[in-house]
């Protein structure tokens, strides 16, 4: 009798449904990144001026420092669970590629943290005096920031797995390989901002996480398994 | 034929040897051609039409940026090596690289700073390439910091190789940087096919010190390189004969 | 000999340059010296423990 191997496609998508299912029953853990987020961008009217003029022209580089401190928050809860209960010493051991299995967890990581950020970005915008109009652009901009993130984020949290405070480090290992994302993803929030065509910064966005996506998983099953040994 | 010597790279003591008796050569030449590349930096080399004296720094600034970069290309091509066949001496070639890349590259941002002040009017802009070589430091740093977060040297080898792969990608974008955008800092004077935009009164001494430096990065590689190997050997008898020598 | 310490105005920044740069020579030379040194300490005391073990 020959066992029916699951393909990697829907073995991936199981570990989204499961990842998304189990955040579910413990939403609090999805809070924390995104109250962060908040507080972080009420810092600056708060330290520097409450100007809203002044305010709109920092706009972008706040919400994406705020963005990224958030996503680097969040990566904590990315592994944690499944590597103290076995789970993921189960995903390697499966026989799946664990490239895939990353590969959903991410994503669903992705759809827990990023997405929320997205939303959350044109409200806190609006409190920097950024016009209501550009509230799609920047949507759009940090959607697909934080999916790079996510993904280079993997990485971080994969190779910093048993380490004993291990968040700094991690922030440490990603804040160098994170700067692109916030330097296309800021430039193209500055042109949503004024309303101006942002699409050429998004496509490169697009392609770093074009790149992240079918990279980065690789990276991180490496590093799960040395992580694991 | 080809195969035994391959096969001997891999081997801690074969390695441990020849390191040792490499280094006083690549040492000495170094020393030798760096003075000589000081000598007719500081001295004979006339002085620049723009810049004056000033631009002797690019004969210190020069080579330690390339020495960046191409330690770093040999730390991940040796850490690659290192994960993909499991060789221990692989790995420690990428961790006796990393101390002397990190302390380069900031010798190539400060004496960037101090070339930029005179000649731009500023130390520092945010430019792509200056940009860029900052976060090669910290990919550096980071990559130090990483290893010893581990207390089992094996998993610190393996982990830190992940990383130092993945962050080759700053390599292309530094040494590209002046070419894809538009960049405060100047392009490239020295090339390996073109005609080289530098004088050569002025380019000798740049190409002796750059000479001198990758000498002397080999030396000190393989004097860390014995260290490392030594820290990745439990119970081999070779060391006992290697260390009464 | 002043011309040459005084570089053409550019004193203040060619001499810390070369300063710097030979801080990082030495400073390396050092630092793997001691690396070696250290390895070579530690792996006699491996060596002796297990010495006394067998």
């Amino acid at each position: 009798m020959t066992a029916e191997v699951t393909p990697p496609l829907t073995a991936a998508r199981l570990v989204v449904a499961r990842d998304l299912m189990l955040a579910f029953r413990r939403p609090e853990q999805l809070v924390h990144p995104l109250a962060f987020f908040v507080l972080v961008t009420t810092l600056f009217p708060l330290s520097i001026s409450p100007e809203l003029a002044q305010l709109r022209a920092i706009a972008p580089g706040v919400l994406w420092v705020a963005a990224l401190l958030a996503a680097l928050m969040a990566l904590d809860f990315l592994f944690r669970d499944d590597a103290q209960d076995g789970t993921l010493e189960q995903y390697a051991l499966s026989g799946q590629s664990l490239t895939w299995l990353l590969l959903g967890k991410t994503g669903a990581h992705w759809l827990l943290t990023g997405v929320p950020l997205a939303l959350m970005a044109p409200v806190m915008g609006y409190t920097l005096g950024v016009p209501v109009a550009a509230s799609a652009g920047i949507m759009a901009t940090v959607a697909l920031g934080s999916l790079a993130l996510s993904f280079i984020g993997s990485i971080g949290a994969a190779l910093t797995l048993g380490v004993r405070r291990g968040g700094v480090l991690l922030a440490i290992l990603i804040l160098p390989l994170a700067v692109p994302i916030l330097i296309f993803g800021s430039r193209a929030t500055e042109l949503a901002l004024r309303g101006e065509a942002y699409a050429p910064p998004m496509e490169l966005l697009g392609a770093i996480v074009v790149l992240s996506f079918t990279l980065a998983p690789l990276a991180a099953a490496a590093a799960v398994r040395i992580s694991l040994e | 034929m080809t195969w035994t010597w391959f096969h001997r790279l891999g081997s801690p003591p074969y390695i441990y040897r020849l390191a040792g008796r490499l280094t006083p050569w690549f040492g000495w030449i170094a020393a030798i051609l760096l003075l000589g590349a000081l000598f007719d930096g500081l001295v004979i080399a006339p002085p620049d039409y723009q810049q004056g004296d000033g631009f002797r720094i690019m004969y210190v600034h020069v080579p330690a940026a390339w020495l960046s970069l191409m330690i770093y290309t040999w730390m991940a091509v040796a850490a690659a090596v290192g994960l993909i066949w499991r060789i221990k001496v692989a790995h420690a070639v990428a961790a006796a690289c990393a101390p002397i890349g990190a302390s380069f590259t900031a010798v190539a941002l400060a004496t960037g700073m101090l070339f930029g002040k005179p000649m731009w009017g500023t130390y520092w802009v945010w430019d792509p390439r200056l940009t860029s070589e900052l976060l090669l430091l910290f990919l550096y740093l980071g990559y130090m910091g990483l290893r010893a977060s581990f207390d089992d040297l094996q998993r610190a080898d393996r982990a830190s190789a992940v990383l130092a792969i993945v962050g080759v990608v700053n390599v292309p974008i530094v040494k590209y940087s002046v070419v894809w955008w538009n960049s405060l800092h100047q392009g490239s004077s020295l090339s390996l096919t073109g005609k080289d935009t530098i004088a050569t009164p002025m380019l000798i001494p740049l190409l002796v010190s750059m000479l001198g430096f990758t000498l002397y990065f080999a030396a000190i590689l393989l004097l860390r390189l014995r260290g490392e190997i030594l820290r990745r050997e439990r119970s081999a008898n070779w060391i006992r004969e290697a260390l009464s020598s | 000999m002043t011309h040459f310490l005084h570089m053409g105005g550019y004193a203040a920044f060619v001499w810390p340059s070369y300063g710097l740069t030979l801080l990082a020579v030495v400073l390396n030379i050092v630092w793997a010296r001691s690396l070696l040194a250290r390895s070579r300490m530690e792996a006699r005391r491996r060596l002796a423990i297990q010495g006394e073990r067998q």
